[in-house]
Formats: C-alpha cells, structure tokens, sequence
C-alpha cells in the first residue's frame, strides 16, 4: 500500500515530485502570463485605446 | 472545412473557452483525484517491479501526452501554412511549452523507474533517444518562434519544422517494435488489446484523461493569453500610428 513503497521509494518520490513541480510551474507561469495580458489589455483600454482608436485608424 | 475555419474564429474561441474552461478543470480534477486514489490505494503493485509501477501512473500519460500535442502542433501547421488561419498559429505556439512539459516528465519519471528496474537512468535505445529528440524538437520550436520578431513569418517558419520533425512521432511509437530495445514493448495500445491487467489499466485510463483534460484546460488558457498578447500588440501599434499621422498633421 502507499506508505510502504518498498526499497525504491526515493525514485517513486522523487518522480513524483519532479513531474509535481513542472505541472505546477508550468500551470503557474500561463496563468500569470494571461493575467499580465488581461491587464496590459484594461490599461490600453483605459487610457482609451480600444476598438474605437482602431476603427478611428483604419 | 470553410465554415470550420470560420467557427474557429479568436472572439468566437474567447467565448467559447470562458465556458467550457471552469467545466474542464472541474472535470479534470476529479478525475485525477479518483485515478490517484485508484494508482496508490487500489491498485496492486507489480509482481516483477514491485512499487516502482506507481511511476507508470505518471510516465505513461506524460508520453501520450508529449505525443500528441506535437500531433495537435502539426495539425496546427498544416492550418497555418494552407488557411494561414490565425487561430491556428495561436494554437500551436500555445501547446509547444505544454507538449514539452509532457516530454521532460516522460522523460525524467522514465529514468527514475530505470534506475531500480534497468540498473542505469539512460540508455541510448531507440525508444528514449527518439522521446529526447522530441523533447528537443519542443526547445527548437519555442527558440524559432523567439528568434523572429516578425509574428506571421515566426508561424510560417515554425510551422514548416514542425511539420518536418512530425516524423519522429511514428518513430517514437513504433521504435519498439522496429528495433531492439531495453523499453518494453506497447501494453496498452495494441490492435490484440492491452496486455495488462485491469486493476492497473483502469487507474491508468483514468488519469490519462485526467491528464489530457488539464493539459487541454491549460493549452487553452495559454491561448487566451497569446490572444490578449496580440491584441494589445496590434493596439500599440494602432495607437502609434494614429500617434505619428497627428503629429505629421500638426507639422502641416
């Protein structure tokens, strides 16, 4: 059972740990990324660079 | 295939993905949970390798995985070169860093199951070199994208290597079976069904999908942030010109 991972253990962990570490830092830095773009995206808007700048432009 | 490509449109995907995205991580969740608690508690430990088979639970997904994110890239490739669709572009240089991921898992939980079972942590046999060379593939396409500034021309280049390195996917799958090598040979997707037993399989099928529902969810995130990443670049530059033909009118 789980807590007895036999003479292996440190591999079985140590796979585990590896594999929890790139799946948290990768789900990390997207997330992060997509919220540096949602705020990026509010300042333009804010400042009034929008769909009306672009259309005004095109 | 037009009103696909129409379907698949980036406001339309916006919207369509702040839906479903709650769902699939929901879903994902769950299943993971049940398939973790199926893999530690339920299912036995192998008769030849003991407690190591727990590694499989994370080793098997990942190379599904890392397998078939490149397949999703080359698809994407084949958009981007004949539709040259937006989307498309969007869609594979999302997945590259996720498809990576996958592959350095495969990878790293590979070599430590092979420590105990093989006496080594690498061997240069077909089946893990052709899986580093996939994982190389991954870094190469991420470093084209970077080293082109230029978005569309970064699509098409990226697009034409990923195509080109497509032809390691088959290698990949079928290296054990074309050589002779210390991996073992497919036990789970075979034309004669798989060959392991049904405590360990049903586990393994559930956090599979687990697996492949948060990589989805996260590739599809990551495609909401390359969208917003271009919309606030193409603004920029709409803002700058509209900057530059006032400035030119004043000087008039």
């Amino acid at each position: 059972m789980m807590l007895e991972l036999g003479p292996h253990g440190g591999f079985i962990l140590a796979a585990y740990l590896a594999s929890g570490l790139i799946l948290c830092g990768l789900a990390a830095l997207i997330l992060l990324d997509r919220r540096a773009q949602r705020r990026a995206l509010a300042l333009l808007e804010q400042q009034g660079i929008g769909r009306r700048s672009e259309r005004k432009t095109s | 295939m037009a009103s696909l490509i129409e379907l698949a449109n980036p406001a339309r995907f916006m919207r369509l993905s702040n839906v479903l995205l709650p769902w699939v991580a929901g879903i994902a969740v769950l299943l993971l949970l049940v398939g973790f608690y199926l893999a530690w508690f339920v299912a036995p430990a192998d008769y030849q390798q003991g407690e190591t088979i727990r590694i499989m639970y994370l080793h098997v997904p990942a190379a599904w995985l890392a397998m078939m994110f490149y397949s999703m890239m080359a698809c994407s490739a084949l958009g981007v070169l004949i539709w040259r669709h937006p989307l498309a572009d969007v869609a594979q240089q999302a997945a590259a860093p996720i498809g990576a991921a996958f592959a350095l898992i495969c990878l790293l939980t590979g070599s430590f199951w092979g420590k105990p079972m093989w006496g080594t942590y690498w061997v240069w046999d077909a089946r893990l070199t052709s899986m580093l060379v996939l994982f190389l593939l991954y870094l190469g396409v991420i470093a084209l994208r970077r080293a082109i500034d230029e978005p569309s021309r970064a699509g098409r280049a990226v697009a034409i290597l990923t195509l080109v390195g497509s032809v390691n996917i088959p290698i990949i799958k079928f290296s054990v079976d074309w050589w002779s090598t210390l991996h073992q040979p497919a036990s789970v997707l075979r034309l004669s069904g798989p060959t392991i037993h049904t405590s360990m399989l049903w586990p393994l099928l559930i956090l599979a999908v687990g697996f492949t529902l948060a990589a989805l969810w996260l590739h599809a995130v990551a495609m909401q942030a390359e969208l917003l990443r271009r919309r606030v670049r193409t603004l920029k530059i709409l803002e700058a010109e509209r900057l530059d033909r006032l400035s030119l009118q004043a000087a008039e």
